[in-house]
């Protein structure tokens, strides 16, 4: 049955709703479909939904660009996009299948594909934004070059809806490849899976994803029939069942726990600074979920050290701060970046860093 | 400013650089006095060549308490008049910051200063079978500090992206001398993320004094088929034919007849001058991979209308069909006095429509035009042939080039893919964005550089000049092609 997604401009209505809230000096919590409410710090304030501004712009697969409302649902627009034997090369996780493209957008959240096709932002062609003035604002197109003026879209990508609604989002799309296959191998310690998944990054294997948690490394190939059966023959390990959706959804027992859970990002080859703690490691050593108390501050310290950073992703104490402390100077920046586009601060005040 | 003013200023520079890094005088001015838009040209005040971050920073301070205006200089390649000088201000020339600092082979990357040529980079990490993916066809010349001001792309840019996908960290000196890093070496960042801002910013938020770069494995194997057509319709299909197919080229670029028998004529690449276009398309991977699918490419050409589909037998050859389309530049610039390159991107599907009408605009305006397309993108570079030795013809060039890119805002495109905007192209900045958004552009720089120091009068058009453009621009009360989304 082919896909079909609701199409429902709310537009107008949000235009008058901002104005009105810009005009009465309130805030505003953005909501899309609330799967990743839990990301970023909780504020109070009018929460607004915008899931119901959903539909297609454009499509053209031949182009590798679709355009949208931000209230689309990222299941169904995969499920579209799949029809036409392609997808987003980023790999995005649902966390839920109420998840929306805006959403997707904010939270800038990636998958186990993100260290060897790129990120969101990197995809991210064009926005049409809803400011805090409640002007209609667009940046960036439907081209995939495109150097015009600063690229203000790219910077919505992460900035979890502080600097305004997201209306319309324009994202490159890939094909699907053809072929995929999961080969398993044994290393006892984090340090001997970094330094092994890092030497292969050098040679020209058709690898899309990497894992190691418990003792055993994953890697995952994608690519043309020929081409990923070459690799496996020189790679050996063992072949497995693909288990990437649990992954990328974080239905893996190891998220499914009642403790706090860090996300570490490091520079990929950074020796394991937490041997003995409870880890999984992905995107080649640069993404190190870690599970289990922990004093936030000495890790954070720690790893900014390394030149990587700490998100306290779930289940931390509510006073301890979701994101990587900025510099200061860093800091006043990004303030004034968000005066920029939401003066009277109306926009999920304070969701990412206190006076965004 | 007078000569004893601008002998002053000079010494004060001369407090912490060598004598012969600060330039004064109007001879070796010159040198400096317009980039590769030769059309533009303005002597700066000075010209100063720091050799390290340090200078850099004095630099910026001594200029931020003067409120000296300061450009930025790579190699000067620009074609879009980004880094011309400002009459009133110096030039900072990072050429002499030109050292390989770091290469770390594990981790597959490389920190170099901003002044490094392009190329030297995959030249550098050859021997560790890695290279530097953006390969802009100025490759020999241009500076990596340059590639990341205006996000440079090349012929490769459609399967292994643009500059801001090919870097993990900058360092960046700020209007006020401040240091400021964005490092995104560990693939995220907490808080906003100002790589997609500071890259492509045409020198106008901050001088980027270092760069981190990601190397990628060399292909094992790299394969070229050249297909000839006899309409340029049938080659742009037939490119939406491939990635249909889903499969994405290392490299797929067209040229058009009139580019085709200039680049023939200089290099002799072989190329069939009687064909009204031909599609260069090159597949990388292993070669079991590349061999199955280049079989499948020349299929869905020759389904495509091809007349005609050659192989590279060799790399010889390979590099040898590359050469002319590396070199449609220079060799349009043989069989002309000048030429005029134009840097508009349209959606593929428009590009059979957009050629007839840019053909159309090239008989009105008499200037004849040769096109070389970025065909994976939709990057479209005309080349306009022109004389500036006659009388009004450079303005008349001017106005087909404007004309031009305002068919590609027409056709849901944009006025730039890769060369900026520089001095060249506020005019369509003035039809391409709205007031308000324009307004937002001069907010986000200000956030960098609230004295306005940086680049001034570059990229963003200020919305007197832009009221003043489209005044007269607007017919019957109406902007062009009012119809028009601007998305
Ligand atoms: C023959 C020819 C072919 C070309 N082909 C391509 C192509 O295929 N793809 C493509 O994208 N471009 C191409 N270009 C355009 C040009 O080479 C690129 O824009 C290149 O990136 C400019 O680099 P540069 O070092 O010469 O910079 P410059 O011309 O010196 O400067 C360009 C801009 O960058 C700023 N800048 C330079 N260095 C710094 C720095 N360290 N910090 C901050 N700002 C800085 C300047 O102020 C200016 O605004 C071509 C040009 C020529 C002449």
């Amino acid at each position: 049955m082919p896909i079909e997604l609701a199409d429902v401009s709310i537009e107008d209505e949000l235009r008058a709703q901002i104005g009105a809230v810009a005009a009465s000096g309130g805030e505003i919590e953005i909501i899309g479909g609330g799967s990743k409410r839990f990301y970023g710090e909780s504020i109070e304030a009018l929460p607004v939904d915008v899931s119901a501004h959903s539909g297609i712009i454009d499509y053209d697969p031949a182009e590798l660009v679709i355009t949208l409302r931000a209230g689309c649902k990222l299941a169904q627009v995969e499920a579209l996009l799949a029809e036409q034997r392609q997808m987003f090369g980023f790999e995005p996780p649902c966390f839920g299948e109420d998840a929306t493209i805006g959403g997707t957008v904010a939270t800038g959240l990636a998958g186990p594909r993100r260290a060897y096709a790129g990120s969101i932002r990197d995809f991210v062609l064009g926005v049409k934004l809803l400011d805090g003035r409640g002007q209609v604002l667009q940046f960036g197109g439907r081209v995939i070059k495109n150097v015009a003026g600063f690229d203000v879209s790219r910077l919505m990508v992460g900035a979890l809806g502080t600097l305004g609604i997201i209306l319309e989002v324009s994202i490159r799309v890939v094909p699907q490849l053809e072929t995929e296959i999961t080969l398993a191998y044994e290393h006892a310690s984090a340090d001997e899976h970094i330094r092994w998944v890092n030497r292969l990054g050098s040679k020209p294997y058709p690898i899309s994803a990497s894992l190691w948690y418990d003792g055993r490394s994953l890697l995952r190939l994608s690519g043309s029939e020929q081409g990923v059966r070459q690799a496996s023959a020189q790679l050996g390990g063992e072949e497995i069942e693909s288990g990437w959706l649990d992954v990328k959804e974080q239905r893996l027992d190891f998220f499914d726990r009642a403790e706090p859970l860090s996300r570490i990002s490091l520079p990929p080859t950074t020796p394991d600074l937490l041997p003995g703690r409870s880890q999984l490691i992905e995107w080649g050593g640069a993404r190190r979920w870690l599970c289990g108390e922990a004093d936030v501050d000495a890790v954070r310290d720690q790893v900014a050290g390394a030149g990587g950073s700490l998100c306290a992703f779930q289940r931390h104490a509510p006073d301890v701060p979701r994101f990587h402390p900025l510099a200061p100077t860093m800091l006043t920046l990004q303030r004034n970046l968000k005066a920029s586009f939401d003066p009277a601060r109306i926009f999920n005040p304070g969701k990412l860093y206190p006076g965004l | 400013m007078s000569d004893t003013q601008r002998q002053q200023l000079a010494a004060r520079f001369r407090e912490f650089l060598p004598d012969e890094n600060v330039i004064d005088q109007k001879t070796s001015l010159a040198t400096y006095e317009c980039d590769g838009l030769s059309a533009y040209r303005e002597q700066p005040l000075l010209v100063l060549l720091p050799e390290n971050i340090a200078h850099v920073q004095q630099i910026m301070r001594l200029c931020h308490e003067q409120r000296l205006p300061v450009v930025s200089r790579g190699a000067g390649t620009s074609l879009s008049g980004g880094a011309l000088p400002h009459a009133e201000g110096v030039v900072l020339s990072l050429a002499k910051m030109k050292r390989i600092l770091q290469v770390d082979e594990l981790a597959r990357t490389a920190v170099v200063e901003p002044g490094v040529r392009n190329l030297a980079i995959s030249e550098a990490v050859k021997e560790k079978g890695l290279y530097y993916a953006p390969d802009p066809s100025s490759q020999i010349a241009c500076s990596i500090g340059g590639n990341v001001a205006e996000n440079a792309g090349g012929v490769h840019c459609l399967k292994y992206g643009l500059t801001l996908h090919n870097i993990l960290a900058l360092k960046v000196v700020g209007a006020d001398g401040e240091i400021f890093e964005i490092d995104q070496r560990s693939l995220h960042t907490d808080g906003y993320d100002l790589m997609p801002l500071l890259v492509g910013s045409e020198g106008m938020l901050g001088i980027v004094v270092e760069v981190t770069v990601k190397l990628l494995p060399i292909p094992r194997c790299a394969r070229v088929v050249m297909a000839v057509f006899d309409s340029v319709e049938k080659a742009g299909d037939s490119v939406a034919a491939i990635i249909a197919e889903g499969i994405i080229p290392a490299g797929i670029e067209m040229m058009d007849n009139p580019a085709i028998r200039a680049a023939e004529d200089f290099v002799h690449a072989n190329y069939p001058v009687e064909a009204e276009a031909i599609l260069i398309c090159e597949l990388d991977g292993t070669e079991e991979e590349v061999s199955a699918q280049i079989e499948l490419v020349e299929q869905v050409l020759r389904a495509g209308g091809a007349v005609e589909t050659r192989l590279a037998k060799d790399e010889t050859e390979r590099l040898l069909f590359w050469s002319g389309r590396k070199a449609a530049f220079p060799a349009v610039g043989r069989i002309s006095p000048d030429y005029y390159c134009i840097d508009g991107t349209i959606p593929r599907k428009s590009l059979a429509a957009v050629l007839a009408e840019v053909r159309q605009l090239s008989e009105q305006y008499g200037l004849p035009v040769a096109n070389v397309f970025h065909a994976g993108d939709g990057n479209l570079h005309p080349l306009i042939l022109y004389d500036a030795n006659k009388e009004g013809e450079l303005e008349k060039t001017e106005q087909l080039g404007s004309k031009i890119l305002q068919l590609c805002i027409h056709h849901g495109g944009t006025i730039t893919g890769e060369h900026g905007v520089g001095v060249e192209k506020l005019g369509e900045m003035c039809i391409q964005f709205s007031d308000a958004e324009r307004n937002q552009f001069h907010a986000l720089r200000e956030c960098f550089d609230p004295l306005k120091i940086l680049n001034p009068g570059k990229a963003i058009p200020t919305l007197a000049r832009c009221a003043e453009h489209n005044a007269m621009h607007v017919h019957g009360g109406e902007l062009p092609f009012p119809e028009l989304e601007r998305f």
